[in-house]
């Protein structure tokens, strides 16, 4: 292709700045006609910021835009739209009680003399749905359709508007592997007639199986451009972190001891009072990792909470070390050897207003050597502080920082932290590498293998597939409530595991009925 | 077996209107009832309860299309009262009540005005924003009244002809004053506006998903400060209506709690137009069988007791339905544009 070639879009030289950091310094970056373009790099790397900027959210402080060889100026989302550029962004624009016609016209609604034309919406639904293949009801109400379908909905609005360069903001974060599958033919759908696409992610899989060209940033700089042919996993990792990186963690054969943790028949409730968890069979024994995969929103969030004494349990059971635990008290948990890493840890693992030596205690605040009767030991909890950010590589400028100004993978650090600086008998990670860079990935992966082999049993909770293959010893996959199947994690591969998450019948996969746990 | 076409078409008829049907016409057999027995005083107290209804659903209109957008406005009673009694001053000044009741539909607007201010624009705590209109009123129409005004006229019922005939229902429908006639026209537009047009479906989206809405170029903060300042103007209406139409000249505090009843109206009437218009005839029924039972003698309970009614109503509806009756999700949070 000749350099002259005019692109889709381009920009040169932006500039963004937030109080304290430094977003997007001086990116460059162009998008051809009809390329599948990815945009990859840790969180805060910058890649949102730049798309943000595309679409209009924020104004750059330098740098020029061009739409199909013209310089333009995008104010507004409007601006955006009007040139032709969509955005589905990571969580989703949908108004959740209204229907997928009403979703679609918001904001260039069709209008018989005063009314709304919903007839006209409606048919504009089916329309699209069947000229890009992206199969939708035009009444149903977003809150009732899964996340892959709602993902449809808002490619198609952007359709709508008649966009030509659509970016997708980390799209596969929510899908099953087969979804993603699914997603990526649309994809080639949609180049095939002309539209351009940016597809953000972290996911190096991904990238190298969508992508014509790939970018990668770091701390808001453009490290390089290749083609998918020129790199493999590996190498695009070193770019993203600026180091070498190891992807696969070593990890020696598991060697189970006796069940620490034993889940009978459990039914648990989520707020609207229907039933989550439904009839779930699972063990823990010392020495093994076990996963749960799943998408989310198939009850993972409403068992890791009932596990921890967080959420009441309807019916069933629940034995650490082989005692049935008093419902609802996560201090009895705490004190008979429990580990909790939370799915969201700035709401349920760190007080963010606290310091970094004060979270440090939230479990053991109470108890000497951090207090003596009513009054607390403040000489040990520093202590303790400094040990811990130490061992645990927390980068701070101090431990009397706010844990709100912590970097994510920090945030997470000082939780791991806490958690493996008591003795450990069971560890449940719900989503513990959510959201953090390589490097960060990397360090928890490596705890927690180093906790099961110190004798505990680790419960792993997780969305994402290569985590749970890689560290797993046993799979259980969790699909609407239930435990559809339990296996041994060298007996399974990808493929089957996606189409376990997916719903498909265990019989079918894996050509056997599955027993309980 | 199939189930015929019609008899699964009435089921999903009955679920959601089943209970509504049930309730009207368990209603309308008790009016029928009571109107052959005695027809002066059923006449009497219905429409005592549509005017009783007025104020109460004017409010109920302002606090909804307020929250709609997702702006709470608790400041109704300030802006009622206020509006009151402009709309009073200005009829003693000028003798002229249609400008008397501009000026309370142009105060409470102002009012609107001040609200959206403090909530979309400086972003205070919106329940604080609404109290201080309140403080503001009760203060200004307190320091500046001065007993010994009299209005010039009072707006009076305005027969619609034949149709005022109809026993029963003339009286009770067709022989109002105009801002009650007004008000019912209100309703159904409003309903129509928020469900029917684009302006309402925007307005609807702002109020569940604000950044969603500005993703699509749906100006967030101009949908509130409209929603806001036209909700106020009805809240004036509504106090144009007590000081011009119900009583005819102003006293003190005259608004008594209604800006705080048609929260509950509004409420109870799930946040839609119709449904407030409901739940404020109910209201006003409550309160026309207070003034009924007080001079009727009927029963021998103090008539204060009555008069509890409709602010009793008001706390079981705020205590016990605010549970389950769901606001627009961003009801009360102030929208931030990042970067």
């Amino acid at each position: 292709m000749s350099e002259n070639q005019t692109f889709a879009l381009e920009v040169r030289d932006i500039v963004k700045r937030f109080p304290g950091v430094l977003a997007n310094d001086h990116v460059n970056f162009n998008l051809r006609k009809g390329e599948v373009h990815a945009l990859l790099g840790e969180n805060g790397a910058g890649k949102t910021t730049l798309m943000n900027i595309i679409y209009g959210l924020y104004h750059p402080d330098e740098g020029e835009i061009f739409v199909n060889g013209r310089k333009v100026t995008i104010d507004s989302p409007h601006d955006a739209i009007r040139l032709g550029i969509g955005m589905v962004h990571q969580h989703f624009m949908l108004v959740p009680v209204f229907t997928v016609a009403e979703n679609l016209i918001l904001g260039a609604e069709p209008t018989k003399g005063l009314s709304l034309d919903l007839k006209a919406a409606r048919q504009a639904v089916v329309d699209l749905s069947q000229r890009y293949g992206l199969e939708v009801e035009p009444d149903a109400i977003i809150e009732d359709l899964p996340v892959g379908v709602q993902q449809r909905v808002e490619i198609l609005k952007a359709l709508y508007r008649e966009a030509k360069v659509l970016v997708l903001d980390e799209p596969t974060a929510v899908l099953t592997p087969q979804e993603v599958e699914e997603l990526f033919v649309i994809m080639r759908q949609l180049t095939e007639r002309g539209v351009s696409i940016i597809f953000i992610t972290h996911k190096l899989k991904e990238v190298l199986a969508i992508a014509d060209r790939i970018t990668v940033m770091r701390r808001g700089r453009v490290v390089g451009t290749v083609r998918p042919q020129e790199v493999d996993e590996a190498k695009l990792a070193a770019m993203m972190v600026g180091r070498e990186v190891v992807l696969q963690v070593e990890k020696s054969p598991a060697e189970p001891g006796e069940p620490v943790l034993q889940v009978r028949d459990l039914v648990v409730e989520d707020e609207r009072h229907l039933i989550a968890v439904d009839h779930v069979n699972l063990e823990v024994r010392r020495g093994e990792v076990v996963g749960v995969a799943g998408v989310q929103g198939n009850g993972q969030t409403e068992l890791a909470e009932a596990l921890t004494g967080l959420r009441p349990i309807r019916e069933g059971q629940m034995l650490l070390g082989g005692k049935p635990v008093p419902p609802r008290n996560p201090r009895y948990l705490i004190e008979h050897g429990m580990a909790h890493i939370p799915e969201d840890r700035q709401k349920h693992g760190l007080v963010l207003s606290y310091t970094i030596a004060d979270n440090l205690v939230l479990c053991t605040y109470y108890k000497p050597p951090f207090a003596r009767g009513l009054q607390r030991n403040q000489a040990a909890i520093v202590e303790n502080a400094e040990k811990l950010v130490q061992q645990f590589d927390v980068r701070t400028p101090s431990i009397f920082t706010t844990a709100g100004s912590l970097s994510g993978g920090n945030q997470q650090k000082v939780i791991v932290a806490r958690e493996f600086s008591r003795p450990v008998d069971l560890l449940i990670a719900n989503q513990p590498t959510r959201g953090l860079d390589v490097g960060s990935i990397e360090y928890i992966h490596k705890r927690i293998v180093q906790m099961r082999d110190q004798g505990a049993g680790v419960l792993l909770i997780s969305a994402e597939l290569d985590e749970i293959m890689s560290l797993a010893d046993r799979i259980a996959v969790m699909f609407r409530g239930k435990i559809v199947a339990t296996v041994k994690a060298e007996e399974v591969n990808r493929e089957q595991l996606g189409l376990l998450m997916a719903g498909s019948p265990a019989s079918e996969v894996l050509g056997q009925p599955q027993p309980a746990a | 077996m199939n189930t015929p076409a019609s008899f699964a078409n009435w089921k999903i008829f009955w679920k959601r209107w089943g209970v509504l049907t049930v309730i009207s016409v368990i209603t309308l057999a008790l009016i029928a009832y009571y109107y052959s027995k005695t027809p002066q005083i059923t006449e009497a107290v219905l429409a005592s309860t549509l005017r009783q209804s007025v104020p109460l659903v004017l409010g109920a209109l302002c606090g909804l299309l307020g929250e709609r957008a997702a702006v709470i406005n608790i400041g109704i009673e300030g802006q009622m009262l206020l509006a009151a009694f402009l709309a009073f001053l200005v009829n003693v000044y000028t003798g002229n009540l249609l400008l008397g009741v501009l000026a309370g539909i142009a105060v409470g607007a102002l009012l609107g005005l001040l609200l959206a201010f403090m909530s979309v624009t400086l972003k205070i705590d919106q329940i604080i924003g609404g109290t201080v209109i309140n403080i503001l009123a009760i203060g200004l129409t307190g320091y500046f009244y001065k007993v010994g005004l009299s209005a010039h006229g009072k707006l009076n019922p305005i027969p619609l002809g034949p149709l005022a005939k109809i026993p029963l229902i003339g009286p009770v429908f067709f022989n109002n004053p105009p801002i009650t006639y007004a008000t019912i026209l209100l309703v159904f537009l409003v309903h129509y506006v928020l469900f029917y047009t684009p302006w309402g479906l925007r307005t609807r989206a702002v109020g569940e998903h604000p950044r969603a809405a500005d993703t699509l170029g749906i100006n967030v903060y101009l949908v509130r400060y409209v929603n806001v300042v036209i909700g106020g103007a009805l809240a004036g209406l509504a106090g144009a209506y007590l000081s011009l139409e119900a009583v005819g000249s102003f006293e003190r505090l005259m608004t008594n709690g209604r800006g705080f009843v048609a929260l509950a109206v509004m409420i109870f009437g799930k946040w839609t137009p119709l449904g407030a218009w409901g739940a404020a005839l109910l209201f006003g029924f409550a309160t026309a069988m207070q003034t009924q039972l007080q001079f009727g003698g009927q029963l021998h309970i103090p008539h204060q007791f009555i008069g509890m009614l409709p602010y009793l109503l008001t706390i079981i509806v705020l205590a016990g339905f605010v549970g389950r009756a769901r606001p627009p999700a961003a009801d009360g949070i102030p929208y931030e544009k990042e970067g």
